[in-house]
């Protein structure tokens, strides 16, 4: 299935959205059947292509959420931008029945499967959790041990996406251990970290580098940028850090 | 009818039978930032614009002198390539023809050039006769970097990627010559009236 | 909103599905070399300027910024610019191992 989700010629497809998900209040997971999917890799991306009824077109591109898994099915999870063009029309107004252009899946870069091993460094701000929860599903969907370690940033406990999931995965899985950062507002007696994350946080988080963790590192430009520094920074090595930038507008 | 988006609006794009807007463009009250690569960060003290080229003789000015040229305030629409138009846009800034006063020259081309390496090719004519400028003020302050500061060539009359940001200077040349996105299918002249897009329009 | 200049770029990546038009190989885990340094990495590695933040896709070295590619996907056209790649390398999906 790896390699076919590599080489497939890529076509505009139509998706049908099945169910809707409050994730939290401003993030939405739309479950869609996509007749015809060829299956993807953990970390990859679909295209979203919107037209109005004038014929204006507009793009963007979002992460498959769900784990790799025989059938039509596929998780995209949105955030809603207050000034954003598409993800108020995904995250809010879809309806299940709804059709969806997207094609995919695409990506070769910042995909993991369970052959790659570990130890695994997962970082996240914010709507990055997405790509890095279809790993999290897949290593839970296949009982893998690979020694796995996900630093997420949100800016408050109820931001954080897919919050009891990750409870249940640590609680339930092998050699996974997740630490959250909330950066704007913590609950009383909140004992995790409160801060943007740094150096500091990664020292105590990561691996040494000369256990050579793979490490994935997706979110808003800014933190991606300011995490790879860190971690090179910290002595690993650049080919074992990959990043996916979301852009300004993180998503 | 192709597929459509049940609901979809997509951003607030006015489309008025309005004669200031050229076919195929839509309104923004923003202003949008595009780019092709990083933003340059040249210090003032470093920065200089040059006219040089098919030229008797080149001209160079500093920041100071070019700030000490006498200078327009001028209101005018803009639009992009990319489909967005923007109206009644202020700048701040210096006539291309002032630059030019004394400066000999037979060529009929210009190669505007920029920190970043960006480039984009005009017709000597376009530049002159009040229709050019290099701007330093956006709407009464000066000119931030994402937008093309210290200072950007202003080409109203054409497609807005020609008012090259971080402008260093005018290279006249004897013909033209496709600039960057010219290199890469974008139109020689783009006129946003005749929609002149991408090549072979 | 104001956008800082760093989060205009992307990754290489997002790059991939406007490719994958193009090429029949994944283009983000294609290797190049780049003409202005020398550098080889993997193209979902470099930086990314692109629409709708461009009119086209700018590829550019994360090593020195050189410009490796350009995609302009418009007019009814692919336009493709390789100047800045020495060369360009795709794994051969179609090989089994």
């Amino acid at each position: 299935m790896a390699g076919t989700a590599l080489q497939r010629r890529l076509t505009w497809r139509v998706a049908e959205v099945v169910d809707l998900v409050d994730e939290t209040p401003r993030v939405r997971s739309l479950v869609l059947s996509v007749p015809g999917w060829p299956g993807h890799l953990a970390g990859q991306h679909v295209d979203v292509r919107l037209t109005a009824d004038d014929g204006y077109q507009t793009q963007r591109s979002y992460s498959i959420a769900s784990a790799p898994a025989a059938g039509e099915r596929l998780t995209l999870t949105v955030e809603r931008l207050d000034d954003g063009e598409v993800s108020p029309y995904l995250a809010a107004e879809l309806r299940a029945g709804d059709k969806l252009e997207l094609r995919g899946p695409i990506g070769g870069y910042f995909v993991w499967d369970i052959t790659i091993g570990g130890p695994l460094l997962l970082v996240a701000g914010g709507s990055g959790i997405c790509p890095l929860m279809a790993m999290l599903r897949l290593r839970q969907a296949t009982g893998s041990a690979v020694p796995t370690r996900l630093l997420y940033s949100s800016r408050s406990l109820e931001d954080v996406i897919y919050r009891d999931e990750l409870d249940r995965l640590v609680a339930t899985g092998t050699a996974l251990d997740v630490r959250l950062t909330l950066t704007r507002d913590q609950p009383e007696r909140w004992a995790g970290y409160h801060r943007r994350i740094d150096t500091d946080m990664l020292t105590e988080v990561a691996w040494a580098p000369n256990e050579r963790p793979l490490i994935f590192v997706c979110g808003p430009t800014p933190l991606v940028e300011s995490v790879a520094e860190s971690l090179v920074n910290l002595g690993h090595e650049p080919t074992r850090i990959k990043t996916e930038r979301f852009g300004p507008t993180g998503g | 009818m192709g597929f459509v988006s049940r609901a979809f609006k997509g951003r607030p794009r006015d489309q008025p039978r309005d004669a200031r807007v050229p076919p195929g463009q839509y309104l923004v009250r923003d202003f949008p930032v595009l780019s092709a690569g990083p933003t340059p960060h040249t210090p003032l003290a470093e920065w200089s614009f040059s006219i040089d080229g098919e030229v008797d003789a080149e001209k160079h000015w500093t920041w100071e002198e070019l700030r000490a040229l006498p200078s327009e305030t001028v209101t005018r629409d803009i639009h992009c390539v990319t489909k967005w138009s923007k109206l009644d846009t202020t700048w701040e800034c210096v006539s291309v023809d002032t630059l030019l006063e004394g400066v000999e020259t037979a060529a009929d081309y210009v190669m505007a050039f920029c920190d970043g390496g960006y480039t984009t090719n005009l017709p000597l004519e376009d530049l002159t006769g009040g229709k050019a400028w290099i701007a330093y003020a956006f709407d009464g302050q000066p000119l931030e970097s994402q937008h093309g500061g210290p200072a950007r060539l202003l080409v109203p009359h054409l497609y807005f990627w020609k008012s090259a940001k971080w402008v260093r200077g005018l290279r006249l040349m004897n013909d033209d010559s496709p600039g960057f996105w010219e290199t890469y299918g974008y139109h020689m002249y783009g006129d946003p009236w005749l929609e002149q897009r991408y090549s072979g329009d | 909103m104001e956008i800082q200049e760093q989060d205009v770029r992307l990754d290489g990546n997002a790059a991939a599905g406007l490719l994958q038009e193009v090429f029949v190989h994944e283009f983000s885990g294609a290797r190049g070399a780049c003409a202005s340094c020398g550098a080889v990495g993997e193209m979902g590695a470099q930086h990314l300027y692109m629409a709708p933040l461009a009119p086209g896709a700018v590829l550019r070295c994360a090593a020195c910024e050189g410009v490796l590619m350009v995609v302009v996907h418009a007019g009814g056209r692919f336009r493709l610019g390789f100047r800045g790649l020495v060369w360009l390398e795709m794994k051969d999906t179609a090989v089994t191992s």
